[in-house]
């Protein structure tokens, strides 16, 4: 089970949170063509390593923030508030 | 006492002897003996057979090594397959039996299978899918050899019945967790205790010391003998209230943030087991190392042990595990051994030199005689050479491999080290995980001690050993050199499933080059030891047959429980009532006392119908369906979830969460609306009603409730923080009942006398404030029925009281499924039946719900795109089956022939399919491939081989004007 450091209320279990999916997907203006709406509904990164996602803490304050989180090891990075600047990946190389 | 129990010695209690059954024989041992012990010291070789041929097995070891010695224990109920009669406390009353064996472990009628021994080489359970065939034979697999291999095959039996006995889960959070007391795991804990820590020991025997339990010659410690110094050590840091020391407990998995899952076997108490779940900022896995046998041929006949069990026999249980030994080590470390043997009285007949190898051993059931041979210039055994010597003992041990199942089950690395002869840790894994002692390949008492300790700057300086210190220096692959195939057959590398050198080389010739590739052909490592004793040698075995270096084939990965737990333990509290959260409406006493056969929504208990005494489901359905349709129902919704929507900028969020326009909408007006993904898929549907300008009342499906208000707060917290919107469950502040039928007003009047009823004063789609039946409520009027009707809630605590008061003024109680008829009857969509995440409004034919007149909402750009418009979709119809009597299927597909083939197109499936008392007849709504443009086609619902002929027609069956509304 993760840690997952919520930003308002601090460290907490796993099972209080909602999982949402790649952080940071813009939404585009309705104006823009098919192909820049198909990315954004259907389309993610799925990267090996360090990712930036979004988390709901669900059973708890209820809000939604960012997590960098290592998708090779489950390290878990630092968590920040909607609309705060991206923080740095921690040091900490990916492992295989 | 008979046997081969010593006069004296050992760590076990002499004067509390304990009777317990072995194959229903009653043997007793002493306190402080494992099963294991008491059985040998019983002369019990015999511990079981292996798995494919069924061979005799006896002790390998008195540790968690063991593949042989894997019982059942317990009958009936509490029967417990798969236990390490190695590591499992003997105790009174015990009956134990081998997991394999008929009619007995000595004499075993599919021992015979070890004399036809080619069908059962590597690769035989995949071999006989397709053959051998046989002459006159057809389907060789069904007919002969599946049946064969179930009679034979099992790993335990099964306990007779629902697991009785209860099993507790606790949790616990420290600063340091440390696996396992030995010398390393004492050191690391004292050291942790003394920075201020708070710590948790978990040690899986019944005593601390680890290797030092069953060994002598290593030096003093402290000033202590070894065994002292491991009980003083352990009885300061029980005292220590910082500490949390626990016995018997087994650690069995290792997961992300550090968490422990570990198994508890109390000594008595309430509790069968016990998992702990234990966080820790730092974990030391001091897990100790295995020992590994000596692959050679005739290695797996009961009086073959690892040194270690002999010492251990010797020095721990005070038992005399054979008469005359002959020593086979591949390292150096024999001293102990030789002592322990000594001092229990037993010959050494033999000890097989470096230049030397063991090529055969005889004896039926148990150990006579093995033969030694010396290695020629080519390196393999002079077979011309060899000399037998009389003995019932081979101690041998391979070397060591540290344990590192709990470390490799967390990601981590490991590789092989040609200074220490075995596979070590080699990084990966979480931060603040560390190896320490013989499992960071610390052999020696002096290094596994300062290797438990750490380099604590300014710390307390680490226990002092003295005196002359021992490790297995030099110890090379655990495999003998093997003159023939013959004899290969007869090498054992894995004891449990029967593999051989001789089928690890078949693997490598068939081309199973890599280690996993391998493990799964021959099963080497598959089975309940989880291949403890097996993995090396399958990996040495696999290097020698492939001309590689062992470092390049590496060992197979593991997973997690490193050791059987039993799902009873897994389950805990979460069984029966308490297995999942039941939500209850504060109705629900009322429905059971009407009959209610329940259904569950989500978490919820919904009334599915009311059953008078005798009555079954279907007349019962019709019955409730006829009171709504011809006089009133009443329907407990207080499951429906509700949302509070406030804040200046409600409106204009709501319009951009549902298709339709929700600012329109007047104070004490309600309006129908859908939700959809930004997909453009229908996701959730329900009533928004105004309750004032900046506040709304927003219903969801019951079972959605949760998830709409996840996916709200998502658009409101991330994608327009800008809007002065806030959200919050009212769920369960408010009880409701839908009242439904021509007498609705009429009911609803008698509980609400003061209220204008009219259709003027109070229409269809408003709410009001009113009193009824003396509580303050709020009722809606709308309609899922198709009838005039109105939903009445007050707060959740009367709900009761209302429900009373509605039945008394004459409503008939009725369940989710009338209410599902008669939606269906209209043609309104359920989330879920009508929907599956495919499903646009558009499809269901709601196009008149989406606002041209309006911005952007969830959704509408997607329905734009080609895919969305392009002719083809599933859209929503209503099928009328030609026999009249017929109920189709859900989920029944929609073709265009009674008799299709393959590959026949589908055009589309059955949604939801019922008996409607009000037409009379079978009906169903379906999505079907350009559905609209079908009406009046003849189409077929196939189902389970059935072809039924149906008329395609509009989904609206009952009352399509919706002039009973206002009836
Ligand atoms: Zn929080």
């Amino acid at each position: 089970m993760l840690i997952i450091p919520c930003p308002y209320c601090g460290p907490r279990d796993e099972t209080e949170f909602a999982y949402g999916g790649e952080a940071h997907v813009v939404r585009p203006d309705p104006a823009e063509d098919d192909a820049a709406w198909s990315a954004r509904l259907f389309l993610r990164h799925n990267p090996k390593g360090w990712t930036r996602e979004r988390w709901r803490h669900q059973i708890g304050c209820g809000q939604w923030f960012n997590l960098c989180r290592d998708t090779a090891t489950n390290a878990i990075g630092p968590a920040y508030r909607m609309g705060d600047a991206q923080p740095p990946f921690p040091d900490r190389e990916t492992k295989p | 006492m008979t046997g081969s129990r010593l006069p004296a010695g050992g760590l076990i209690d002499r004067t509390k002897p304990i009777s317990f059954t072995f194959e229903g024989r009653a043997l007793t041992g002493y306190a402080g003996d494992s099963v294991a012990s008491a059985l040998l010291a019983n002369d019990v070789r015999i511990v079981g057979r292996s798995f494919k041929r069924h061979r005799p097995r006896g002790l390998l070891s008195l540790g968690m090594e063991e593949p042989n010695a894997i019982l059942n224990v317990g009958t009936g109920a509490h029967a417990a397959p798969n236990r390490f009669a190695t590591e499992l406390p003997l105790a009174q009353g015990l009956a134990v039996s081998p997991t394999r064996g008929w009619p007995s472990s000595r004499f075993d009628l599919g021992g015979v299978l070890d004399l036809w021994p080619t069908p059962l080489a590597a690769g035989f359970y995949y071999k006989t899918f397709i053959g051998p065939r046989l002459p006159g034979v057809r389907d060789a697999w069904n007919r002969l050899w599946e049946p064969l291999l179930r009679s034979l095959a099992g790993q335990g039996r099964a306990p007779e019945g629902v697991d009785p006995d209860a099993y507790d889960h606790a949790h616990i959070e420290v600063d340091v967790a440390v696996v396992g007391a030995g010398l390393a795991g004492l050191a690391a804990a004292e050291a942790a205790l003394g920075r201020g820590a708070r710590v948790a020991l978990f040690e899986r025997d019944i005593r601390p010391g680890g290797r030092a339990l069953g060994r002598d010659g290593d030096p003093r410690i402290d000033d202590a003998a070894p065994l002292a110094w491991a009980e003083g050590a352990w009885a300061r840091i029980a005292d220590n209230p910082r500490a949390t020391a626990k016995l018997r407990t087994t650690a069995f998995g290792l997961y992300d943030g550090r968490q422990l899952a570990v198994y508890e076997l109390p000594v008595d108490g309430p509790y069968a087991g016990r998992i702990w779940h234990v966080r820790a900022k730092e974990i030391v896995i001091a897990a100790g190392a295995l020992e590994r046998p000596m692959t050679f041929p005739g290695n797996d006949r009961p009086g073959v042990m690892l040194a270690s069990a002999v010492e251990a026999a010797i020095r721990r249980y005070g038992v005399r595990p054979g008469g005359q030994a002959v020593v086979f080590l591949n390292h150096g470390d024999g001293a102990g051994l030789r002592q322990a043997l000594n001092a229990a009285d037993i010959e050494i007949v033999a000890e097989v030199g470096p230049d030397e190898t063991v090529t055969g051993t005889q004896g039926f059931g148990r150990l006579q005689s093995v033969d030694i041979a010396p290695l020629g210039p080519d390196g393999l055994p002079r077979m011309d050479a060899r000399r037998r010597v009389p003995a019932d003992l081979l101690a041998t041990s391979g070397g060591w491999s540290p344990a590192l199942a709990l470390h490799l089950i967390q990601g981590g690395r490991q590789a092989w080290s040609e200074a220490d002869g075995c596979f070590i840790a080699a990084g990966g894994g979480q931060d603040g995980v560390r190896l320490a002692g013989a499992a960071n390949a610390r052999f020696s008492a002096a290094a596994a001690l300062a290797d438990g300790h750490g380099s604590t700057a300014g710390g307390a300086p680490g226990p002092k050993t003295t005196g002359g210190d021992a490790a297995p220096s030099g110890q090379g692959l655990p495999l003998a050199p093997i003159a023939a195939e013959r004899l290969k057959r007869q090498a054992f590398i894995d004891f449990q499933h029967d593999v051989t050198v001789a089928d690890i080389g078949l693997a490598a010739r068939e081309g199973f080059h890599a280690i996993e590739h391998a493990k799964r052909y021959t099963t080497a490592g598959m089975g309940t030891d989880q291949g403890r004793t097996a993995q090396l040698a399958t990996a040495a075995a696999l290097a020698a047959a492939t001309g590689r270096e062992i470092g390049d084939i590496g060992l197979s990965g593991l997973r997690p429980p490193v050791t059987p737990v039993p799902f009873g333990a897994l389950g805990g509290w979460r069984r029966g009532a308490l297995f999942a959260p039941v939500r209850q409406t504060p109705m629900h006493r009322r429905h059971e006392a009407l009959g209610a056969v329940f259904e569950d929504v989500g978490d919820w208990k919904r009334a599915r119908y009311y059953a008078a005494p005798g009555e079954a489901m279907a007349p019962a359905v019709a019955r409730e369906c006829r009171a709504v349709r011809t006089a009133v129902g009443a329907l407990d919704v207080s499951t429906l979830g509700k949302i509070a929507v406030a804040g200046p900028d409600a409106a204009a969020f709501l319009n951009r969460v549902y298709t339709n326009r929700m600012d329109t909408l007047a104070v004490g007006a309600c309006r129908y609306g859908v939700m959809l993904k930004d997909d453009g898929m229908v996701f959730d549907d329900g009533v928004v009603a105004r309750l004032g300008p900046n506040r709304f009342h927003v219903t969801t499906t019951s079972g959605g409730a949760a998830a709409v208000l996840n996916w709200l707060e998502d658009w409101r917290q991330t994608e327009w923080p800008d809007l002065k919107v806030w959200l919050a469950s009212v769920t369960e502040q408010w009880a409701g009942v839908a009242v439904a039928g021509p007498n609705a007003a009429r009911t609803l009047a008698a509980l609400a006398p003061e209220l204008d009823l009219s259709d003027t004063a109070f229409p269809h789609l408003t709410w009001r404030d009113a009193t009824a039946a003396g509580l303050s409520a709020r009722i809606f009027r709308v309609s899922f029925s198709g009838e005039r009707g109105y939903e009445i809630n007050v707060p959740w605590r009367h709900g009761e009281a209302l429900w009373d008061a509605v039945l008394a003024a004459g409503a008939i109680p009725y369940g989710t499924e009338a209410m599902h008829v008669l939606r269906a009857e209209k043609g309104f969509i359920v989330v879920g039946h009508e929907t599956d995440g495919t499903v646009t409004p558009v499809d269901l034919g709601l196009s008149w719900l989406i606002s041209a007149k309006k911005g952007d909402f969830i959704g509408k750009r997607a329905l734009a795109r080609p895919a969305l418009t392009a002719p083809g979709r599933k859209q929503l119809v209503g099928l009328e089956p030609e026999d009249a009597s017929v109920v189709l299927d859900e989920g029944a597909q929609i073709i265009a022939t009674a008799t299709p083939r393959p590959p026949e197109p589908m055009l589309g499936h059955v949604a939801s399919s019922y008996w409607s008392s009000a037409l009379n007849r079978g009906f169903a709504l379906a999505l079907v491939k350009d559905g609209r443009a079908r009406h009046g086609e003849r189409l077929f619902a196939w189902s389970l081989g059935v072809a039924h002929a149906v008329r395609v027609r509009d989904p609206v069956f009952y009352d399509p004007k919706g002039a009973r509304l206002h009836a």
